[in-house]
């Protein structure tokens, strides 16, 4: 069995063992099933909410809110990430600006954007906006940092145009950054629209995962928590894969 | 002689780019001013409307009060999620079968949305400091250990070769080669834990505490009290901002004395 196998065993055997553990815990009676539902009472809860279609509407509605809000921020933090790149007087200009904006609690600003839009996808659009963008644009910069001027040297040497560097040298050596980027930019799009939805909102998986909790239906509760979990998780896995055959590419190439 | 001559062109490229930060900060506060403008202060008030109300506010004992809720929550949920982080991470980056295995699982875990645990964190905590706390912590302690984790296993392996053949014992490694080597990349860990561990406990204020920053929000939020609201985002936009430039000054400091 070589290494990576192992590598991959384990970790399943790591996670079956966490879920069998926490069900154990909850079978027997230890985690009281008021506070916390048993994993397979959770997922059969979860296929249950699912299959009852009362759900729907706000899958689709929290989904499509934060696939746009995901594709406009990694086209606007890219082509931004681009832009400071090519002015560095802006850029150092920015860059505290930069530096702290994760530091900034920015879902705060939520309640303002609703009372601007309205109480409808907009403001969530908005946030999740705000909270992925700079993660794409910090990235790209990390990335255009990290191609090395060796390369853009031979690039001018084998005279390359404009486009044909920025394809065949500039992107490729910047992929690894503009991967990660795309990630984070997924995960904050995600998080802060949920969180939005938690806030204040009338509709959304946030919402009615907040409605259940409100209302003490903790199977919905669970269900529905565990589905956006798992729709994650498997998400940023996908990602994850691709970026590590694209790594992997390199790395022969 | 060089460093005379070189002298007065870096004083004018600092003033240059204060002038541009500053330039960017009026450019906020205008875009401000006109959100102020085109919404009314049904939805936000003026920066001039908002600096006023905070400075009042900064002079009341209900607010150090608030102010000292959330102060002792983030104090103890950065030291446990620091303390927890660091030894973590350090274990893991030694261990490498351990982190090829748990890498991809604390990432995962790194990017799911957590206000969706709050439920779980209520139930199991009640309302109060605790809960507060393990919210700071389920924000800052995985991003601390990542960063621990890849500062560990990013180590030039020559430093540890170096180590062996000078026969230094472990301790001596632990402490002389390995510690400086990852110091710069734990502490910009620990600076990422700081502000997310932030967010945590005023997201834990925001729903489950009746103390708190965070609480202010959003009881301001539910009573429609927009200054209120504003001029509290307002001080912990600027207090967070002013933590984080010093501790990135203090990041710098240290990655440049390596």
């Amino acid at each position: 069995m070589n290494y990576g196998r192992k590598v991959l065993l384990a970790r399943f055997a790591l996670i079956v063992g966490a879920i069998a553990l926490l069900e154990l815990l909850c079978r027997t009676g230890v985690i009281n099933p008021l506070t916390l539902l048993a994993p397979s009472a959770m997922a059969a809860a979860m296929v249950q909410v699912i299959a009852s279609g009362q759900v729907t509407s706000d899958i689709i509605r929290t989904f499509s809110t934060v696939a746009i809000a995901f594709a406009a921020s990694v086209v606007v933090g890219i082509a931004a990430g681009a832009l400071l790149h090519a002015i560095p007087r802006l850029r150092r200009a920015m860059d505290p600006l930069l530096a702290s904006y994760y530091a900034m609690p920015f879902f705060v600003f939520y309640p303002v954007l609703v009372a601007f839009f309205g109480l409808n996808a907009m403001p969530l659009i908005a946030i999740g906006f705000a909270a992925a963008m700079v993660a794409m644009l910090i990235s790209t910069l990390n990335g255009l940092d990290r191609v090395p001027p060796v390369m853009l040297k031979v690039a001018r040497m084998h005279r390359l145009g404009r486009l044909r560097t920025l394809f065949l040298v500039v992107v490729p050596a910047a992929a690894p950054s503009l991967m990660t980027g795309t990630k984070l930019a997924l995960a904050y799009a995600f998080i802060s629209i949920i969180a939005g939805e938690f806030i204040l909102s009338g509709k959304g998986l946030g919402y009615q995962i907040a409605y259940a909790y409100n209302s003490f239906d903790n199977r919905t509760m669970y269900g529905l928590m565990l589905f956006v979990l798992l729709v994650v998780t498997v998400m940023n896995s996908l990602l994850h894969v691709w970026e590590q055959r694209l790594l992997r590419r390199r790395s022969r190439a | 002689m060089s460093a005379t001559v070189a002298a007065p062109a870096r004083v004018r490229r600092t003033t240059r780019r204060n002038f541009d930060q500053l330039l960017i900060v009026l450019v906020l506060l205008a875009c401000w001013q006109g959100a102020y403008e085109y919404a009314g202060s049904v939805a936000v008030t003026s920066p001039a409307g908002t600096v006023a109300y905070a400075a009042s506010m900064l002079g009341q004992m209900w607010f150090w009060g608030d102010v000292g809720a959330t102060a002792i929550a983030f104090a103890y949920s950065l030291l446990i999620a620091s303390v927890l982080g660091v030894a973590l991470g350090l274990a893991l980056g030694l261990w490498r079968f351990a982190a090829d295995v748990t890498e991809p699982v604390l990432a995962a875990l790194y990017t799911i949305p957590k206000v969706t645990l709050y439920p779980v964190i209520l139930l199991l905590f009640g309302l109060g400091l605790s809960a507060k706390v393990a919210f700071g912590v389920i924000h800052g302690v995985i991003p601390i250990t990542l960063f621990t984790l890849s500062a560990v296993k990013g180590l030039p392996p020559v430093l540890l070769r170096t180590a062996r053949a000078m026969r230094l014992s472990p301790v001596q490694t632990i402490l002389w080669v390995l510690t400086p080597a990852v110091l710069p990349e734990i502490f910009t860990g620990l600076r990422v834990g700081f502000s997310l561990t932030l967010l945590g406990v005023l997201i834990g204020e925001m729903f489950a505490s009746q103390r708190g920053l965070g609480f202010l929000i959003i009881n301001g939020i539910n009573l429609h009290n927009v200054p209120l609201t504003t001029a509290v985002v307002l001080v912990i936009v600027l207090a967070a901002i002013g933590a984080n430039v010093a501790l990135l000054a203090a990041d710098r400091h240290l990655r440049r004395q390596r």
